[in-house]
């Protein structure tokens, strides 16, 4: 059998060193060419991941199994269930998105740029296939390195000190989590994920560990009151680095939630899940109040994704079939709008080289086509049935109807926040008079702008429309991990 | 068994003493403009030694000169640690003697004593040859600190570590005897025995004791006996804080382990509770004493005295699987630590001696290869993936929290997050900055594959450590500790 999720790892890896090595920065053509062959290579090996995916299965498929420390039983073990199996296609397809968007916009080491995405980009997918607790905290970590990099070289003018508390915010959270990691190899003698889903803990043990993993989990979502970094990080990054922070890195945290806490601390996820809830909806409603006030257009946008990342926690936490798929459906349609918004933005920004919503107005006069494609994004953004907004959310709110009806009335609420908030800003950036000179001499967007747009805006419609394929891949794992939090360890 | 000489248990220690007597000869006859001789004599050396210790490996545990010595698994593992260590200190510092007027015989003779010093640390296994190990590889140090001999700093360097190591001597001689006194013997083995059954009284034995961890302590370079640290590694020459930073750590661990493991574990729970407090205090304020360093000699000094603290996790918990476990940390350290002083070496020269942090600025863009190896070693040391460090502070954390001490474990994993911070700040100078120096990096070929192989080492056996984790699981395994 081929080694597909070996090959998502390793591919984009070593397409990243071979960009490091024969990539030079006076002929960064032979670089960018490379790395996009690499990427696109990296996609092509995890589509088989999707078409020979056994949707009846709740059990892990294309398991690779290698020992790897013997000593302390750790392993290269991988594999996929309904749930991580469409991260890994997301990420591998933003993998391509982020390297055709910095195409001609990156200009300084492009070799090392390209080259830390495709490595990051491998090292996100050793996450959502790992299976054995080292083997995640090692590709969980080290992802933290390209990315520390990406924002303080290639970022804005606070880059160094949004780089570091990047940083230093996520060490703080997965330094806890690796003694949790530790011990539960200490008390099951393993570090095979899955069998810590059967080890019998303790009520006091359970909370101490859910606090550990939690840290590690909220702040990489980010949850209110663990949320700063993201705003920081997402304006000083460059356009590709907000792309993947918001599309993939964010959901890595929420998939922690899921593989990690659910399974292995369930009687401590049910005592706790008021508080999460609470957070949740925190997130939610203030933090949509506080995106409504944003004049910078980044920081809009990494503020709405924390209010959407709110309703991913608030469906994993109601514990029930639909809350858990609508969240897992929220999850990917955030990572499409979420990289098209900051595309949108990053387009802007090549040409104005600013961010503020009043630097803007009328832009639609001088740029149709991308004002057409942000619409489409924006109601995306904002829910709107039709767009793969709206599923994740509209499962998400019956969810949370079903086990109370103000906790759903909470919820819903961003459906109007959300709607404000991005039309809001849509309509001072785009519609209106031309604002100032520097708007009215802007140039349409290219064709490769119009392409990258475009394959999102597909992606976007068609999860819209039909979303059945996303959701059939995921419902046999989903079932089969609520019976898994149902049972209790105590 | 005792009753033999066994002198080849100690071949490797005898190569060394005579390549050491034979440079010291050939020295006085070469010019002054042959000097690469000598160093290439030295280089030989070691590379014999380490050759014959491969070759006259032996699954049995041998004593040496009537129960002076032994020559064990721990003992070869360290011993050829050490030599690579050395050697590679040797290539590193080459283009960095030269331009200082200390590509001189006397240097590698003394440096080759300290070598010998650091082997019979390794191999005794009795109080007083330990003793006399430490005060070979102490005072050759000393002199190598004081050897550029018109430079107040380095003077003053030396003078503090001589009249600070001295006391440390004193303590531990002063703690030995008063374990002689108890159970009247200074034969390893035969104190263990002692103890066990109960011989010889409690009370001086613990009092010694405190003493002993005091003396271990100072040349371990924890708190509160970590003083001379940061001035000592600042103030002597760049090619003599690597070597003080590296190979002495090992010796340092082997002579620790020697004695409060091969003797004195009959008394674990009394020394445990010492290095549970130097454990503490060396991870604390290790990490925060660095950040506030503008000095990169300084600061990794500071770093060295946390990341011993974080080697005491391991030995603490007094299991044989926890020794192992420190083991691997010592020895991941020094490759560490020798990457690190190797940069410091490369970028220094004549006249210059690139200590400063914001001579790190910018380096990605005068040199992309070595920020890339520099990147390498700052993660390593703050313990992150995919690194060797990482699984350095992975085994000591993992043998912490089964011996039950979760709290140490989560004091551990909080003060590495401080230590990312100063660590990350390299980084960040290399990277983020423009260069304020431009001249161009020039090095002997010898000294890049050498750097380079060490560099990616770190990064190679971060991704595979399995080896090296086997070699030291059994080599304690082996030599039955506890």
């Amino acid at each position: 059998m081929t080694p597909y999720l070996s090959l998502s790892i390793w591919v984009p890896i070593v397409a990243g060193i071979a960009v490091l090595v024969f990539g030079r920065d006076r002929d960064a053509g032979f670089a960018r060419w490379i790395a996009l062959i690499g990427a696109i290579a990296g996609f092509f090996v995890t589509i088989p991941l999707y078409l020979h995916f056994d949707t009846t299965s709740s059990s892990m498929q294309f398991v690779e199994f290698a020992p790897w420390i013997p000593r302390f039983d750790i392993n290269y073990y991988l594999g996929v269930d309904g749930i991580s199996v469409l991260f890994i296609l997301l990420n591998s397809f933003v993998t391509v998105l982020v390297v055709w968007a910095g195409w001609e916009v990156i200009t300084v080491r492009v070799a090392q740029y390209l080259a830390a995405f495709l490595i990051m980009s491998g090292l996100m997918n050793g996450v959502f296939c790992a299976l054995d607790g080292i083997l995640f905290y090692l590709v969980f970590e080290a992802m933290l390195i390209p990315m520390y990099l990406i924002i303080g070289i290639w970022g804005g003018p606070n880059r160094v000190y949004a780089a570091i508390k990047f940083f230093l915010y996520t060490l703080l959270g997965s330094l806890l989590m690796l003694v949790a990691l530790i011990y539960l190899y200490n008390v099951s003698q393993s570090f095979e994920i899955l069998k810590w889903y059967r080890v019998p803990l303790e009520m006091r043990t359970q909370v101490l560990l859910f606090v550990a993993f939690f840290l590690a989990f909220a702040v990489k979502v980010p949850m209110w009151p663990v949320h700063t970094w993201l705003p920081d990080a997402h304006v000083e990054a460059p356009t590709g680095g907000s792309v993947v922070l918001a599309a993939i890195t964010l959901k890595i945290g929420a998939y922690g939630f899921v593989r990690f806490i659910l399974p292995i601390v369930p009687d401590a996820s049910r005592y706790l899940s008021g508080f999460v809830i609470t957070l949740s909806l925190i997130a939610v409603i203030y933090i949509g109040f506080v995106a409504l006030v944003q004049s910078d257009m980044k920081k809009l946008i990494a503020y709405s994704s924390i209010s959407h990342m709110g309703f991913v926690t608030l469906g994993f936490f109601l514990f029930s079939q639909l809350g858990v798929e609508g969240a897992l459906a929220q999850m990917i349609s955030h990572g499409f709008v979420s990289a098209a918004m900051f595309l949108c933005v990053g387009v802007m920004y090549d040409r104005m080289h600013s961010r503020l919503i009043a630097d803007y107005g009328g832009v639609v006069n001088t740029m149709p086509k991308f004002a057409a494609f942000m619409m489409l994004f924006a109601m995306a953004n904002a829910g709107l049935p039709g767009t793969s907004g709206f599923v994740g959310e509209f499962l998400v709110i019956l969810a949370a109807v079903k086990a109370n009806f103000w906790l759903g009335f909470g919820a819903a609420i961003t459906l109007i926040l959300g709607a404000a908030y991005t039309l809001w800003m849509y309509k001072r950036v785009i519609f209106g008079d031309v604002a100032n000179n520097n708007v009215a001499k802007l140039k349409d967007i290219g064709s490769r702008e119009f392409w990258l747009l475009g394959t999102v805006a597909a992606a976007v419609l068609a999860m819209g429309i039909w979303p059945k394929p996303f959701i059939d891949v995921m419902h046999t794992s989903v079932s089969d991990l609520l019976q898994v939090v149902a049972r209790s360890k105590l | 068994m005792l009753a033999q000489l066994n002198y080849w248990a100690a071949l490797p220690e005898i190569i060394i003493l005579a390549s050491a007597s034979l440079i010291l000869l050939i020295d006085l006859f070469i010019p002054d403009d042959r000097r690469h001789i000598s160093y290439w004599l030295t280089q030989l050396a070691l590379l014999l030694a380490a050759g014959v210790t491969i070759v006259t490996r032996n699954p049995d545990v041998i004593h040496g000169y009537h129960g002076l010595i032994v020559d064990d698994r721990l003992a070869d593992v360290l011993r050829v640690a050490c030599f690579l260590s050395v050697s590679l200190m040797l290539f590193y510092s080459r283009g960095y003697l030269v331009a200082r007027n200390l590509f001189r015989g006397d240097v590698f003779v003394l440096t080759l004593f300290a070598l010998l010093g650091m082997q019979v640390m390794i191999t005794g296994a009795n109080f007083l040859t330990l003793y006399l190990g430490l005060e070979l590889m102490s005072l050759s140090l000393y002199a190598l600190v004081a050897s550029p001999r018109d430079h107040p700093r380095s003077s003053e360097a030396a003078m503090k570590y001589f009249v600070l190591g001295a006391l440390a001597s004193g303590m531990l001689l002063y703690g030995l005897s008063m374990i002689y006194g108890a159970t009247g013997s200074l034969d390893l083995d035969t104190v263990a025995r002692a103890i066990y059954e109960r011989h010889g009284s409690r009370l001086l034995l613990t009092f010694g004791l405190v003493f002993i961890v005091s003396g271990l302590a100072f040349k371990l370079a924890v708190v509160p006996y970590h003083m001379w640290v940061p001035d000592v590694y600042d103030g002597a020459p760049t090619a003599v804080t690597i070597l003080i930073g590296t190979a002495p750590k090992m010796a340092a661990f082997a002579m620790t382990l020697r004695i409060l493991s091969g003797a004195l574990q009959g008394s674990a729970v009394d020394w445990q509770g010492m290095l549970i407090i130097l454990c503490v205090l060396s991870m604390v304020l290790g990490n925060l004493i660095a950040i506030s360093q503008t000095n990169i000699k300084r600061m990794l000094a500071y770093s060295t005295i946390a990341n011993m603290g974080y080697m005491l996790l391991g030995f603490l918990t007094t299991t044989g699987d926890g020794f192992a476990a420190a083991m691997f940390y010592t020895v991941s350290y020094a490759l560490t630590s020798l990457a690190s002083f190797g940069i410091v070496l490369l970028l220094s020269r004549q006249g210059f001696e690139s200590d400063q942090l914001d001579d790190f600025k910018g380096l990605n863009q005068r040199s992309p290869w070595w920020a890339f190896i520099m990147l390498l070693v700052m993660f390593s040391l703050a313990g992150l993936p995919p690194t060797i460090g990482f699984y350095a502070k992975f085994m000591v954390i993992t043998e912490a929290v089964n011996e039950g001490f979760v709290w140490l474990a989560v004091i551990a994993v909080l003060t590495s997050l401080i230590g990312a911070f100063y660590y990350l700040r390299i980084v960040k100078l290399m990277y983020f900055d423009d260069p304020v120096e431009t001249m161009p990096i020039v090095v002997r070929g010898d000294t890049w594959l050498a750097l380079s192989a060490n560099g990616l080492l770190l990064l190679i056996l971060g991704v595979l450590p399995q080896q090296l984790i086997a070699l030291c699981a059994t080599a304690l395994a082996q030599s039955n500790f506890p």
